[in-house]
């Protein structure tokens, strides 16, 4: 699969679909979308991306381990249920803040971050399952 | 909440709005603490000398919340939460109960002596590989399961611990652990689809999983409703992950393949999972089906019992005839299970408690006489009692235990199940607890003898590990086997409060629904 044209386009393909993931993981708050089909596609990406030029610079890119990513999203998601402690609540009680960006309102809660350990779990597992698949391929 | 200010939305039609004390919070921890601290050992996954202090200190957190929650449980009953405060059966409740929370602490401090042990019997490779990570995450979907009271909640912990299971399972990579994985593996998702069949089936019958919202409502669907079907697939799901004859056969050919410790926490821990499920499903969901199914689970118990030690009589490999014991204790959970009266049941209760601890300790003594003698094969191992005199003690201990022998823990449970079975009229059923106490004498004597008795034969492998940390690790699990069985009032109240809980579900009921909303 290391054609020239595909090795040309496949940085600027998984840099569109890791943008688009981040797209749809926000989208998920209301709409269709969320951390688990976000996660998948930026997955896709990195493994379009080791396709094309090779397992290693996509371990170099990802610079941190796949499983450590998703070991920091169970993190996330673990302790976003843990916030609700504080205002007596039960375990995974959404809470919410808004903060001020640039002038502009943004609602900003425990979910979101749910949603990005979500996110970030199936990032890591299923690009750490994708590239020793295609390592034992190239070995 | 996002509202618009201008609207009032009146929360407590959906929510519970009762605050919630920090200390309610016990009822979840066991299941956050190693769940948190699993994915910070993920994620420091090279740092391999930090992991093993990582996992103890989570396992002494989890141990000490475990301790916390069932105190509380006795003094005031049932202890619910339910996720993000929806209000049950919408948002999934955690409700622990006297048998949840008990089984949950005994499970963590079988956990926390493997996790010990582990010092010495998993390398940095192993580590790397997520060793640490799987327990504690398997750890966290056993909490769940003991302490969730959703029953499709149950089926996801469920999954949650067999997959880590997997994970320690096949870590190494071995031939034999991949082909012991693989039965394991594909015989495990076997009952795990027959219990989402149930659990679909379940649904559509109640349109609820909540199990509080289930007991409740079971009576008046009893009538029109196949509950027969749903108890008996429930049985064989669970009998299948408890391991009882006849459908027993992954259990053996996969226990004697993992590392030591490995086979030491599955043996103590996984198969009283399916004993604890089969227990809240069918006592407290479905009790008349039980008593009609009474007579068929008294002979799977049975058979259980008997054929679990007969093939322990047959096996030369120590690990392969600690995985028969496993499977004759399983066999005699089920007698109470059986009986369904509250004296069985507490039997039943009690014995999980003595068997978690008994067979995670027999397992480890396995591995510190592999350690000293350089084999599992009764065969090899000899002449252990000239060098190893402590190692004789904890031997002997154990397997009085393991058959049932004052002055251990294994004697008062079996006293129980036995007058049970008398009482309800099953005379046979305790005539086969008690041979099932002989042979299990027989070969765990068998083994003693040949092991520990026989001279030593003329080569003999060099010691090559250290006993002292094994004597730590059992002189650990040895003091509550004897302390159950000179004291055993405290856990025989224990056992008999969750053996009511079972039988009563009302104060269940009536935490999970206060006032008895929802309907």
């Amino acid at each position: 699969m290391r054609t020239l044209i595909f090795r040309t386009i496949a940085p600027y393909l998984t840099s569109l679909m890791v943008l688009f993931s981040i797209f749809v993981l926000l989208r998920g708050h209301n709409e269709p979308g969320g951390g688990f089909i976000g996660g998948l596609i930026a997955a896709s990406a990195f493994a379009i991306y080791g396709i094309a030029c090779g397992v290693s610079p996509v371990r170099r890119a990802l610079y941190f381990h796949p499983m450590a990513i998703s070991g920091c999203g169970l993190l996330v998601s673990a302790l976003s249920g843990l916030v609700s402690i504080f205002e007596e609540m039960p375990f995974l009680t959404g809470q919410w803040g808004v903060i001020e960006v640039l002038g502009v309102p943004v609602d900003i809660s425990t979910v979101l971050f749910f949603d990005i350990g979500v996110y970030l779990v199936v990032v890591g597992s299923i690009t750490s399952v994708a590239l020793a698949l295609e390592e034992r391929e190239h070995a | 909440m996002a509202v618009d200010p201008g609207k009032t939305v009146d929360l407590a039609h959906a929510m519970v709005m009762k605050p919630v004390a920090a200390a309610d919070w016990l009822v979840v921890a066991p299941v956050v603490i190693p769940l948190v601290f699993g994915a910070v050992i993920l994620m420091l996954r090279h740092e391999t000398r930090m992991h093993a202090s990582i996992a103890i200190a989570a396992l002494v957190a989890t141990l000490a919340a475990n301790i916390g929650l069932l105190a509380r449980v006795i003094e005031t009953g049932p202890l619910v939460m339910t996720m993000g405060r929806w209000l049950p059966p919408f948002g999934i409740s955690f409700a622990a109960d006297a048998l949840g929370a008990s089984l949950a602490l005994v499970a963590t401090l079988v956990a926390l002596v493997c996790a010990i042990y582990s010092l010495s019997d998993i390398g940095s490779i192993g580590r790397r590989y997520g060793f640490y990570t799987f327990m504690l995450l398997m750890m966290a979907g056993v909490g769940g399961a003991f302490l969730t009271g959703d029953i499709f909640n149950l089926y996801v912990w469920f999954e949650v611990f067999l997959i880590s299971s997997f994970g320690l399972l096949v870590l190494g990579s071995e031939h034999r652990q991949l082909d012991g994985a693989t039965k394991y593996a594909i015989l495990n998702l076997v009952a795990t689809t027959l219990f989402l069949t149930a659990t679909a089936f379940l649904y559509g019958i109640f349109g609820t999983l909540n199990m509080a919202d289930i007991a409740r409502k079971v009576d008046g669907l009893r009538d029109t409703a196949p509950l027969m079907t749903l108890g008996v697939m429930y049985l064989l799901a669970f009998g299948m992950k408890a391991a009882a004859f006849p459908v027993n056969f992954w259990l053996p050919a996969s226990y004697h393949t993992p590392r030591i410790v490995t086979a030491a926490l599955f043996g103590g821990i996984l198969t009283k999972v399916g004993v604890y499920a089969l227990l809240r499903t069918l006592v407290m969901l479905f009790p008349p089906e039980l008593a009609l199914l009474s007579g068929l689970i008294a002979w799977v118990a049975g058979l259980t019992m008997v054929i679990g030690i007969m093939g322990a009589l047959a096996q030369t490999d120590l690990r392969r005839a600690l995985g028969f014991v496993v499977i004759s204790g399983v066999g005699v959970m089920m007698a109470g299970l059986a009986l369904g009266t509250g004296e069985g049941l507490s039997g039943t209760i009690f014995y999980a408690f003595h068997s978690m601890i008994v067979m995670a300790a027999l397992y480890l003594l396995a591995g510190v006489m592999n350690g000293v003698g350089g084999s599992y094969s009764i065969r090899t191992l000899s002449g252990l009692y000239g060098a190893h005199p402590m190692l004789a003690a904890f031997a002997l201990l154990l397997m009085l235990a393991a058959a049932g022998l004052p002055p251990a823990s294994g004697l008062w449970p079996k006293v129980m199940l036995v007058r049970a079975s008398l009482d309800a009229g099953y005379p046979w059923l305790a005539f086969t607890i008690l041979a099932t106490g002989l042979l299990t004498t027989l070969a765990l004597g068998r083994v003693f003898i040949l092991t520990i008795w026989r001279p030593r034969a003329e080569e003999r492998l060099a010691a090559a590990v250290s006993p002292r940390l094994g004597y730590t690790v059992l002189a650990a699990l040895s003091l509550p086997i004897v302390i159950m069985g000179l004291y055993p009032d405290p856990v025989i109240r224990v056992a008999q409060i969750a053996a009511g809980n079972l039988l009563d579900a009302a104060p269940y009921i009536g935490t999970v629904y206060p006032g008895g909303g929802g309907q």
